[in-house]
């Protein structure tokens, strides 16, 4: 009797495991189950439902984790071959690391990419290309810049608070600091200029012509006058007590969009979403947008790549190309304000007027299609993303007192070189 | 007869090698998720490699090594990993000692404390730093309200050396005292009471009996919650990443003034990809731990026992 019984017990196993086993690559009644990996606020939701709906036989699931350790885990997947989604976005900090060993990524080119090239600047589409032309992802949107105020504070401070008249505050960077001065003679207690140098300082590093890197992949930034040049008037800034001392996409950044602890934050297009999210219903219509001080420049924008891990390659790929052609960006564009790649919607009369409420009806369609013909496109070297973490760590001591500008300036030049 | 000789000869064999047979899960599951990461990541400290491409690995001998011990941020890292055990085991067993005595007395309702001293230990950890993390604020947390209440001003606890140090020990204490309290209790319930009648005859007051009584008994378990302790607060990970969230995570500060040599190895293995170098960091972590717990024996093994 015993062993009749154990034999079924096992067969029952064995069978539960091999149904389970069947079940975990496709969904209930044959779908295919895509996921999709993210970080941030990409907008993707609606979309994501529209795509499910127009293809019922697809079922997509979204994950989305914080900037950084989106991009570790996604490292430690690739380097397992395991555990990837389906799609994984990658940003422009982080692109060039991975687009050096390409292999890890399906070559969209293989899949009818290289017809689709012509939808993408060409600086985008350039910047997810392998040295041996392999294309590993499709670009989603670019970081054009522009500064997020809040009306209000500026008012009580006796600054103007009209778009137009605020941007005529800032032409460059030290007009800009120059206001930041005025306005903090008449701050509220606990409310400064801007929401810590780091993130001033990384627009000022995106208009730069020359960045970390030059084209041969060397790192140049010890020697970037441009560079050093900002570095020192944030310095300033900061030692003239207009920072709040918070470093960008932390929770007590967060926190500051909430108390409204700074007037002022650089505004990567990305960085609108980011904005509505923190700071709140309750904030409506006290933010707006006007022009960034300085020349046109980019920060961040991201990619969609297929890891070549994954189960599903054709239909993931089908996605992600639908998810970056140029009519999904301009819909992304009116819920996220993320700004698309797609130069086409440039001229886009539904793009080019479009007013974002939230934002007290700022014309940030103008604003950030200008801001993107502007743009003049600046070479990203490998670990650009690995330096841009530095030197918000290098502002960050002279922030807490721990050295003074040329002292942290030199240890950040020591580190990136070794 | 021969029937019989089977029978014996059958249970010669059955007794020389059924205990090898009852034995070897545990070897199997030890040589799989013991022994093999532990020599697999010897191996990959030997080589140049690059997380994401290990079939272009070379092997390099010793170099990783040479370079980790010329390395500033490798010794900062140590600094901090032997500042902060220092910070955590040292108060840890010396509530958890004085958190045993006191749930060893007849209160009421004691089971009800007994396991509410092991709730902290079952939490998730990363639940815990994140909350730590908001409690040490600069700007609205709340330790830094009671001491402005005080008139003691606000404190970056990220900031600086020391603050984020204690910072992080209390997290880790606040974790763990409860867990190493109940392995004191459990031995306390089993002095005989009579060592303690005795003492209370010859006069020595309730202080006296703890040191010269108590503490004595519990030597062995001292030194078990003590290695216990070391191995756990040597690669503190969890607490310094989560203490600074962000795209700087991993340097455990602006200036790496808490980054442990275990989030030294993370920045390197997965923010520079350099795996080889990564490795070689757990292999030496992995030594100075054993160093380190042995230093940990030896002093408390001097607690005398007469």
């Amino acid at each position: 009797m015993r062993p009749k019984a154990l034999v079924l017990g096992c067969a029952a196993l064995a069978t539960a495991v091999v149904l389970s086993g069947c079940g975990s690559d496709t969904a209930s009644g044959g779908k295919t189950k895509l996921t999709i990996g993210l970080f941030g606020n990409f907008g993707y939701a609606e979309l994501l439902k529209e795509y499910a709906a127009a293809h019922p036989d697809v079922e997509i699931s979204d994950r989305t984790a914080s900037y950084s350790d989106h991009h570790k885990n996604l490292a430690a997947h690739l380097a397992t071959s395991s555990g990837a989604a389906d799609i994984e976005a990658v940003d422009t900090g982080y692109i060039n690391q991975f687009k050096a060993t390409p292999d890890k990524f399906v070559d969209l080119n293989t899949k009818g990419g290289d017809q689709l090239k012509d939808r993408w600047l060409p600086w985008k589409w350039e910047g997810s290309l392998s040295k041996e032309g392999k294309q590993i992802g499709y670009g989603t949107d670019i970081g054009g810049l522009a500064i997020c105020y809040r009306r209000d504070l500026l008012q009580n401070a006796g600054l103007p608070a009209d778009r137009d008249q605020v941007a005529a505050l800032w032409p460059t960077w030290q007009d800009f600091m120059a206001a930041g001065k005025k306005f903090q003679e008449k701050a509220p207690e606990g409310v400064k200029w801007f929401d810590g140098g780091p993130t001033v300082l990384n627009a000022i590093v995106g208009q730069a012509s020359v960045g970390y890197y030059d084209k041969s992949d060397k790192i140049v930034v010890g020697d970037n006058k441009e560079i050093k040049a900002g570095w020192d008037l944030v310095v300033d800034g900061v030692q003239s007590g207009l920072s709040s001392k918070l470093l960008y996409s932390t929770p007590v950044w967060n926190t500051g969009f909430k108390q409204g602890q700074f007037a002022t934050v650089t505004c990567p297009a990305w960085q609108m979403a980011k904005i509505k999210d923190q700071a709140g219903p309750e904030a409506a219509g006290k933010w707006d947008v006007t022009s960034v001080p300085g020349g046109g420049g980019n920060w961040g924008g991201s990619y969609l790549t297929v890891p070549k891990s994954g189960k599903n390659i054709d239909k993931a790929v089908e996605l992600a190309a639908w998810l970056t052609a140029p009519e999904q960006q301009a819909k992304v564009f009116k819920s996220a304000g993320l700004l698309p790649s797609a130069p086409k919607l440039y001229e886009d009369p539904s793009i080019v007027d479009y007013k974002n409420p939230y934002f007290n009806d700022a014309p940030i369609g103008k604003l950030f299609t200008d801001a993107a013909k502007k743009l003049n496109p600046q070479y990203q070297g490998p670990k650009a993303g690995d330096i841009q973490t530095a030197i918000g760590n290098a502002m960050q001591r002279v922030e807490q007192g721990k050295q003074n500008g040329d002292e942290s300036w030199n240890q950040f030049v020591g580190d990136v070189q070794k | 007869m021969v029937l019989m000789d089977k029978t014996a000869k059958r249970h010669r064999w059955d007794t020389k090698f059924a205990p090898y047979g009852y034995v070897a899960p545990y070897f199997l599951i030890f040589g799989v998720f013991g022994l093999f990461p532990l020599l697999y990541t010897i191996w990959v400290s030997l080589q140049d490699r690059n997380l994401l491409e290990s079939e272009a690995a070379t092997f390099v001998w010793f170099a990783n090594y040479v370079k980790l011990m010329a390395d500033p941020y490798f010794w900062n890292a140590m600094g901090n990993t032997l500042s902060l055990w220092l910070l955590t085991t040292v108060p840890q067993i010396l509530f958890a000692l004085f958190i045993a005595q006191l749930l060893n007395r007849k209160v009421r309702t004691r089971t009800l404390f007994r396991m509410g001293v092991i709730l902290p230990n079952i939490t998730s950890v990363a639940a815990v730093t994140i909350i730590f993390a908001q409690l040490f604020g600069r700007d609205f947390g709340l330790v830094n309200w009671v001491l402005d209440l005080f008139g003691a001003g606000q404190i970056d606890w990220q900031a600086g050396t020391a603050s984020s140090h204690i910072a992080i020990a209390v997290m880790v204490v606040w974790r763990w005292t409860g867990y190493h309290a109940l392995i004191f209790l459990a031995s306390m319930q089993a002095i005989s009471p009579t060592l303690y009648e005795a003492a209370t005859l010859d006069g020595a007051s309730g202080r006296q009996q703890f040191w010269r009584i108590t503490v004595p008994l519990l030597r062995p378990q001292i030194i078990f919650t003590t290695i216990i302790a070391t191995t756990g607060n040597m690669r503190l990970l969890a607490e310094p990443l989560l203490f600074n969230p962000g795209a700087a995570a991993a340097t455990g500060g602006s200036d790496r003034q808490f980054q442990t040599a275990a989030l030294y190895l993370y920045e390197q293995g997965f923010t520079k990809y350099d795996f080889g170098y990564s490795s070689s960091i757990a292999v030496v972590l992995a030594i100075a731990t054993v160093i380190v717990a042995g230093l940990g024996y030896l002093v408390t093994k001097r607690i005398r026992t007469e």
